[in-house]
């Protein structure tokens, strides 16, 4: 039984189909890629996956659970965590606050009104290691609207991390980062396969290509394409669209 | 700075606190002296608690409620309404005000957590307004625009011995009593892992949704528990002024509340509110024993601090400090960069 199974997602914005009929089914470990043009609805879909927008039709059943239509809060609950292509951080906290927030045990006290959360130096420590695994470890009390745009990429990233998920959805991490940046992420990437399942929406080709399992080419609101890096390079309709064409 | 910050936030008193509370308790040995009263020192302590109440709202959770004068009304009418109709107890009735604000506020919060921004506000206003309108007309509850008259300021009751609260410094010093147990307690809330919540729902309600936090059910409590504050305040105002009025809950009168917080600096500075209310009142009594348009002064102080310092007289502070920090720090041959760059904050 995969981890997570989509199955004939439909998303509708008024007159606007923007998903059609998504099938999807990523077993445990893999590293997904979800790759298409602008527009062509990958956004939509991670909506969807994280409960951010609800299927006009369809399921999603995460470990044999129908999740289908649950809110964000609640899919974050059972262990599906995502980072966002537009960051969202809590600007006003430190680097090892906005993990600190997230972290579960953080959240199991979320309603404490009698402890100072900043004398909880479990959570902190926790979240320092976080921090050390996607190199952050210098800039923990700086606060997020002060760091790099790199390093916001990477706490937006650490931020998922500490919500200890199964699932780990990465909107367009690379998004604005250097070579540097990219290669950074490529090894963390590469510690969390088979640690995490992991599905990410990606335009840079190499990066995907490198690292995926198996990737879905998402066009015009629909799956065209879906199988190994190898056998996407030799697909008319990916070549075609142009979109491997970095591979 | 981040050391002092954090070791503050963990402390359920701080040194600030210590010293806040021993200069307020000599408030009545001298204020006479200076031309003013022990009367303004009480208005001050118990508006100082109704806008710290405000600002878990406005600075805390970043929500534009603008018509919070509402619970702050309801707060001194259930304590009126108390005495006189259930027990003349000085607890149960300002126990009254908490929980008959707070059920006002849970009310409202109900339909207004689900919005944000300026719709946020707009309903805060029509509730505000609809709370206002229900004062003025159960003339035969509340005494209509005439005020609910004649409540007693009551002896506070403490088994072994009974304190009269009748006179003006007996009760300034029960309400900074009160004060202190407020302002601590709201401190903590602030610094608790609830109030960190809250102030991570402010700056992206998406993000916190999404770390697995209910937004809709904490911007409802924490709009509960503002109003309940304000609803305690508003008892003790009942008692100061031996009566409860409906012109506290009108929208002028709310927008009072907003001024003070934001001239102050709530929004970057758990002291703002108090400052801001220390300032208005202040100002009110001054400057109003000029001229009957200290409004006007104090409006166009509202807009200086709008247009040069949107952070408030504490945000002010605030950079005139982290000024001398650096200043020090070159006198010493620091970095400066490490100052900067280290996301020092003063609270």
């Amino acid at each position: 039984m995969a981890l997570i199974e989509v199955e004939g997602v439909h998303v509708r914005f008024g007159d606007r189909v923007v998903l059609e009929s998504i099938d999807l089914a990523v077993p445990e470990g893999e590293f997904h890629g979800v790759m298409g043009p602008n527009g062509a609805g990958k956004t939509t879909f991670f909506n969807v996956l994280t409960g951010r927008v609800k299927p006009s039709r369809g399921s999603i059943r995460l470990a044999g659970e129908d999740v289908t239509g649950l809110r964000p809060q609640l899919i974050a609950a059972k262990g599906v965590a995502r980072s966002f292509q537009i960051m969202t951080l809590f600007d006003d906290f430190s680097a090892r606050e906005n993990i600190m927030v997230g972290l579960p045990a953080f959240r199991v006290r979320g309603f404490d009104m009698h402890r100072a959360a900043s004398a909880d130096s479990d959570l902190a420590e926790q979240a320092s290691d976080i921090l050390a695994m996607v190199g952050l470890t210098d800039r923990a009390d700086v606060r997020a609207k002060d760091l790099s745009y790199g390093d916001r990429r990477a706490l937006e990233i650490a931020v998922a991390l500490g919500q200890n998920p199964r699932v780990l959805c990465l909107d367009e991490p690379t998004s604005g980062l250097g070579t540097d940046g990219v290669q950074r992420l490529s090894q963390l990437v590469s510690q969390l396969k088979r640690k995490l399942t992991i599905v990410a929406i990606e335009h840079d080709m190499e990066f995907l290509f490198s690292l995926a399992d198996r990737i879905s080419v998402i066009h015009w609101g629909q799956v065209i394409a879906r199988g190994a890096p190898q056998e996407l390079q030799q697909n008319e309709w990916v070549k075609r669209s142009n979109l491997g064409r970095f591979a | 700075m981040i050391a002092t910050y954090q070791s503050d936030s963990a402390r359920l008193i701080t040194p600030t606190m210590m010293w806040l509370f021993l200069a307020l308790a000599t408030v009545p040995l001298w204020i006479a002296r200076i031309g003013l009263y022990p009367y303004l020192g009480i208005e001050i302590l118990i508006w100082s608690i109704y806008a710290l109440a405000f600002n878990l709202v406005l600075g805390t959770a970043g929500l534009p409620s603008f018509g919070h004068g509402a619970y702050f009304g309801i707060g001194a009418y259930a304590f009126g309404l108390c005495q006189f109709n259930v027990v003349a107890n000085l607890w149960v009735c300002l126990a009254a005000a908490f929980v008959i604000a707070g059920l006002a506020g849970a009310l409202v919060a109900l339909f207004i957590s689900h919005r944000r921004g300026i719709y946020y506000a707009f309903m805060t206003i029509a509730f505000g307004q609809i709370f206002w309108t229900v004062a003025i007309k159960s003339h035969k509850v509340t005494g209509g625009e005439d005020g609910l008259l004649k409540i007693a300021r009551l002896p506070a009751d403490l088994g072994f011995a009974s304190i009269d609260l009748a006179g003006n410094v007996s009760f300034y010093y029960f309400v900074l009593l009160v004060f202190g147990v407020a302002v601590i307690a709201m401190w903590r809330l602030v610094h608790s892992p609830y109030g960190r919540v809250i102030a991570a729902i402010k700056q992206s309600e998406t993000r916190a949704a999404h770390l697995g936090y209910n937004v809709w059910l904490y911007k409802a409590s924490i709009f509960t528990l503002s109003a309940a504050i304000s609803g305690f305040a508003g008892g003790l105002f009942a008692m100061a002024q031996l009566a409860a009025f409906p012109d506290v809950m009108s929208l002028h009168q709310s927008g009072y509340v907003v001024m003070m917080t934001l001239v102050g600096g709530g929004l970057v500075s758990f002291w703002g509110p108090v400052v801001g209310v220390f300032l208005f009142l202040t100002a009110r009594d001054v400057i109003g024993a000029l001229t009957n348009a200290w409004m006007l002064y104090f409006g166009l102080l509202f807009m200086a601090v709008v247009l040069f310092r949107p952070e408030g007289v504490a945000g002010a502070v605030a950079a005139a400090w982290q000024n001398r920090s650096l200043y020090s720090m070159r006198r010493q041959g620091g970095s400066a960069l490490r100052l900067l760059f280290g996301g020092g904050r003063w609270r």
